[in-house]
């Protein structure tokens, strides 16, 4: 059980610098329920618009090096940085090798730097949820740019990256032509695209598709931005400051139109959407243990089953208060 | 039976979550990546930071992760000296309540050495992976059920 005055006593030491309070605050967060929803919303409340950055795109393109050399940056302009990275959780069992954070390792005695990272387990929005979460929490105690790393499939992912202030899409060499990039996906949705290791061969023409992606299409979401293509290369510290670059430009940008408000109102009712599919969920998931626990051997009728358990938990939802 | 298992798996439960580490010049991270490998298999959330890992950067790793249990990996014969310094570090940021468990090329003349330092478990060469995970486990669990989250 997580008492009010518990939680309190962590954010209040997590403001002051205390790591292990940060720690154990979203340890909390990573597992949002009914119970714990007020402190989302006590975190949310303090915001200090930060600068939620999502950083995607398929696996080895080398996201998280990229980020490592961009927080060298960022903390030379003098930003505190948080950084949430996603690992996917495995079907057969669960588990999960969080890979990511080795790459950053460099930064984490850095008092101004504070790395997570999550697993795609939990049900139904269930990371989404997490991770919005915990952008609250950072949000709150004053990090500046909040970044969230993710392998960039399944509709959860998506969720997030969607409500990021700032969307980089992260490609490599030798990773498709430009059909590949113009088919719909996670091509759409950027703000900024990255070719990264831009040492290697092929990289002036998978720089070459990207500029046409961008330039050509109808790409983005929207609004008088034009998404930026950028050759970096983490090995040799290529690109990184035009990076940073246009992520400030992209933030300016933000700022000056008014848009930045609309992410963090879109992020706002993405929580409350997730919070509402995780209290549906958490209740649907008490009644169904129950029921099914019940059931022996070739089980019949599981329609009107189906709609009794689902019955039963809009009635418990009925009673539901808040505590 | 397992799917029924997996049924009444409540929604909230959590992972328990590893750091596999390895401190100092060893360069053999063939058995760390092994041992990762078997925890995940076996449902475990595990971090690993990789090779040439600071005492200092273990900590903050761990502290930054709220790990359930620190696992270091040592085949170059500085065990000794690494888990005194690591629980220096632990007690020095308030996070000695973190158990670290040891493994590698570990001779059984350190074993009580270890243990005297406050190290929770020594897995000598040749224990069974099966061995680990359980003891990994319930080494978590009873943390859990003294701690409020």
């Amino acid at each position: 059980m997580v008492t009010r005055d518990y939680v309190l006593n962590l954010i209040e030491k997590a403001g002051k610098g205390d790591r292990r309070a940060l720690g154990r605050l979203l340890t909390i967060l990573e597992d949002v329920n009914s119970e714990t929803a007020w402190v989302v919303e006590y975190l949310a409340s303090r915001s200090r618009g930060a600068h939620v950055i999502g950083i995607t795109g398929m696996p080895g393109a080398g996201k998280s090096s990229l980020i490592s050399r961009a927080i060298s940056v960022l903390r030379g302009r003098g930003y505190r940085v948080a950084v949430i990275t996603i690992d996917p959780t495995s079907p057969l069992s669960s588990g999960a090798i969080l890979g990511d954070r080795l790459r950053m390792q460099e930064h984490a005695t850095d008092p101004g730097v504070f790395i997570r990272s999550v697993t795609t387990a939990g049900l139904l929005g269930g990371l989404s949820l997490s991770a919005l979460s915990m952008i609250e929490a950072f949000d709150a105690l004053g990090y500046d740019k909040v970044i969230v790393e993710t392998v960039g499939v399944g509709q959860s992912e998506t969720q997030v990256m969607n409500v990021a202030d700032t969307i980089v899409v992260v490609t490599m060499p030798g990773a498709g032509d430009d059909v590949q990039a113009l088919k719909a996906g996670v091509f759409e949705i950027g703000d900024i695209y990255v070719v990264n290791k831009s040492d290697r061969p092929e990289a002036s023409k998978t720089y070459e598709y990207m500029l046409f992606v961008a330039e050509k299409g109808e790409i983005g979401r929207g609004g008088a931005w034009r998404p930026p293509v950028i050759k970096t290369s983490s090995t040799l510290g290529m690109g990184i400051r035009e990076f940073v670059e246009a992520l400030e430009k992209h933030l300016e940008y933000l700022k000056g139109s008014g848009e930045k408000e609309l992410r963090l109102s879109s992020r706002r009712k993405m929580l409350v959407k997730l919070l509402a599919e995780k209290i549906v969920v958490d209740s649907l998931n008490t009644i169904a243990e129950a029921e099914l626990s019940k059931l022996q051997g070739n089980v019949e009728g599981f329609y009107e089953k189906a709609l009794e358990i689902a019955r039963a938990t809009g009635e418990k939802l009925v009673n539901l208060r808040i505590q | 039976m397992s799917m029924e298992l997996t049924l009444s798996r409540p929604t909230t439960r959590r992972k328990v979550k590893v750091l596999v580490a390895k401190i100092g010049l060893d360069g053999h991270d063939r058995g760390a990546k092994v041992i990762a490998r078997a925890l995940r298999d076996a449902g475990f959330e595990v971090v690993y930071t990789g090779l040439r890992q600071t005492v200092d950067q273990v900590v903050a790793a761990a502290i930054q992760e709220d790990v359930d249990i620190i696992g270091v990996n040592q085949h170059e014969g500085s065990h000794v000296y690494i888990a005194r310094k690591l629980l220096e570090k632990l007690r020095e940021y308030g996070a000695d309540d973190i158990p670290v468990v040891m493994g590698g090329s570990i001779p059984v003349v350190d074993l009580d050495v270890l243990k005297n330092i406050g190290v929770r478990e020594v897995f000598l060469p040749g224990t069974p992976i099966n061995e680990i995970v359980d003891k990994l486990l319930r080494i978590a669990e009873e943390r859990r059920s003294r701690r409020e989250v």
